[in-house]
């Protein structure tokens, strides 16, 4: 039983933590309304048309391939960090790896997410 | 700077051989796939059967096959080459039910079929997985791939909302999962199967770390073979989504599900099976009492069947509370003949649907029997080898899991069990009451007279009846299977065999 005390004290200090920052923040902070104020952006110009326009969906298939790269980058630095030790045998991993994605490239390419018309 | 030392990593391609072949597929029919209109997609499931075929030659030649690959990633044995068998006739059976389902419901055919095998090669990674990390991939891979399945039919509403809650609810499991995992790694310092076991034979009982994180693996695991309470999902996932994809779910990953959870909990943490025993009792008289009650009051049968495989996960976790090497190959033999049935009841249903009409009704089905006897003797088959009526598969499946747990002392478990069988015979004797003793306009659609639908409806049917009526060699196989790859490690159990 003793071993869960921790627990239970980080617990309590997490949420004795937040009581007290919205309480102090109830007290101290400054509250003066104005039109200006209640913009969703303070700053900057004021906001114009409807938040529900609709946008084409090329935005999301350039989206969804931006990911495929970006996360190839992530997954590639370690092999390059450590390239020299891992040799022929991480040449290779990386190879494949790149094929799997190339394959989603080609197809996405050969089904016109590419084109923008 | 010292050399990589590739010898450590002990790369053996041999075992992982039916994986590769799945994996490439997927993508070879995704680029074979691109330039196919979408009704006149039947070659690509063709090409896709082929495929699978290929690796399903390739894992029959595994059997026997012992020991470890990649340093403890792979677990090469028997246990692994079963559930990999089974998942790719599982898969096979789903294509059969996809050439004619996919044009008449005007899907995309290419991203189905890749899609349905990078889920199938998921389930084969879960099922062939040797630490932690590797199954950990495997149930995203088949997770995310079956998502994407289950929202398929793009214009229907229902399918949207299958898609959602299965996604959402399913990416909450997974966090469980791998919290669990990474509280499992903290408190043996490994994630590979085999040294966490050899951690837990030190004094662990009791300690904090490790229960937590069984405890989450547990819920992330609960989930995906939808155990009660953490069943919320199912019936929407399995009513909204295309029926070969809610075919596939029911039993592809329930396989890959269950083939990760035992080889995890019944034998890697059968050292602490004290802590955990008793709460898969708890969850496996839920499992099979909520599912089998719920069932009553369905009126669509791809509910009913959902709530229906969630009691029959009861049942296997009945097997698994049960522990030791006979339980082990009971759940095996269940699952074997669980995937023909289970498979077979929806092919069935796909053959009475028609785009565009609510068809999934349970009234839909009166009169099927006058205007088509052998579809109906077909569903009728099916429906009682769930209830578990002998000979078919899905009694002697149960037979063995029961003697077993009875064999282990669960005898409570066992009572709860075969009342909740009893209660089950209710609901799935009342769809043969529709379809045999109701009048009524029964319609089958143009996919019931398709060859590839009523080849799926044969195979499954005479799959049902062969390993109930001649159970010999698959419960010696099943019991060998387990046995051959964990039976060192378990304690000895009386036999379940007659």
């Amino acid at each position: 039983m003793l071993t869960w005390v921790p627990i239970g004290v980080t617990i309590g200090f997490a949420a004795l933590v937040v009581a007290i920052m919205v309480t102090i923040n109830r007290l101290v902070a400054p509250r003066h309304r104005s039109p200006v104020k209640d913009l969703p952006f303070e700053c900057g110009n004021p906001p114009s048309g409807s938040a529900w326009g609709r946008f084409s969906v090329h935005f999301y298939l350039v989206a969804i391939l931006f990911l495929v790269f970006d996360v190839e980058v992530i997954l590639l630095i370690p092999w390059a960090a450590e390239i020299r030790r891992l040799a022929g045998f991480g040449l290779g991993e990386a190879l494949i790896f790149i094929a799997v994605l190339v394959v989603g490239l080609v197809y996405a390419w050969q089904r016109g997410a590419l084109d923008w018309d | 700077m010292t050399a990589f030392n590739l010898a450590a990593i002990d790369i053996a391609w041999l075992p992982i051989c039916p994986l590769i072949i799945v994996g490439v597929s997927a993508m070879a029919v995704l680029l074979a796939g691109v330039r196919v209109r979408d009704d006149e997609s039947q070659g690509l499931g063709v090409l896709t059967l082929a495929l699978i075929a290929l690796a399903f030659v390739f894992a029959l030649g595994l059997l026997g096959q012992s020991g470890i690959a990649f340093a403890g990633a792979i677990a090469a044995d028997n246990f692994a080459v079963f559930f990999e068998l089974v998942i790719l006739i599982s898969a096979a059976l789903v294509v059969l039910m996809s050439i004619d389902y996919l044009p008449a419901f005007g899907l995309s055919a290419a991203e189905y079929y890749a899609l349905l095998l990078f889920s199938t090669f998921g389930m084969m990674l879960m099922a062939t997985g040797g630490d932690l990390i590797v199954i950990f991939i495997g149930f995203e891979v088949m997770s995310i791939s079956v998502y994407v399945l289950a929202g398929f039919l793009r214009r229907s509403l229902k399918s949207n909302e299958a898609a959602l809650k299965y996604f959402v609810m399913g990416a909450f499991s997974t966090a469980f999962l791998l919290y669990g995992i990474a509280l499992v790694y903290g408190a043996t310092g490994t994630i590979k199967l085999g040294p966490i076991r050899a951690a837990l034979s030190n004094p662990m009982a009791g300690n904090p770390l490790l229960l937590s994180g069984i405890g989450l693996m547990l819920v992330g695991f609960g989930f995906k073979v939808a155990a009660v309470p953490f069943h919320m999902w199912t019936p929407d996932a399995y009513e909204g989504a295309p029926t070969p994809v809610t075919a596939f779910m029911a039993v592809g990953v329930k396989l890959g599900a269950f083939a990760g959870f035992i080889r995890i909990f019944m034998v890697h943490l059968g050292p602490v099976s004290p802590d955990w025993s008793i709460v898969l009792w708890v969850i496996a008289a839920f499992t099979m009492t909520v599912g089998n009650l719920v069932a009553l009051v369905q009126v669509n049968i791809k509910r009913m069947l959902a709530y229906s495989a969630i009691a029959h996960a009861g049942y296997i976790l009945v097997g698994m509370t049960a522990a030791g090497s006979q339980a082990g190959g009971a759940i095996l033999y269940y699952l074997l003949g669980y995937a023909f049935t289970n498979l077979g009841a929806f092919a069935a249903v796909i053959a009475l649907e028609r785009r565009g009409v609510e068809s999934d009704l349970i009234t839909n089905y009166r009169g099927l029997a006058v205007r088509h006897p052998g579809l109906a003797a077909a569903m009728a088959l099916f429906l009682l080898s769930l209830t578990g009526v002998p000979p078919l598969a899905g009694f002697l499946g149960k037979f063995y899991i029961f003697s077993a747990a009875l064999n282990a002392g669960l005898v409570w478990l066992v009572v709860i069990a075969v009342i909740n069988s009893v209660i089950s015979a209710y609901y799935y004797i009342a769809v043969i009451v529709a379809m045999y003793m109701r009048e009524g306009e029964a319609v089958v659609g143009a996919l019931g007279r398709r060859p590839a639908v009523i080849t799926a409806l044969a195979v499954a049917a005479i799959g049902t009846v062969l390993i109930g009526i001649y159970p010999e060699p698959y419960i010696t196989g099943a019991l060998h299977a387990f046995n051959s790859a964990f039976g060192a490690a378990l304690p000895r159990t009386a036999s379940i065999l007659p």
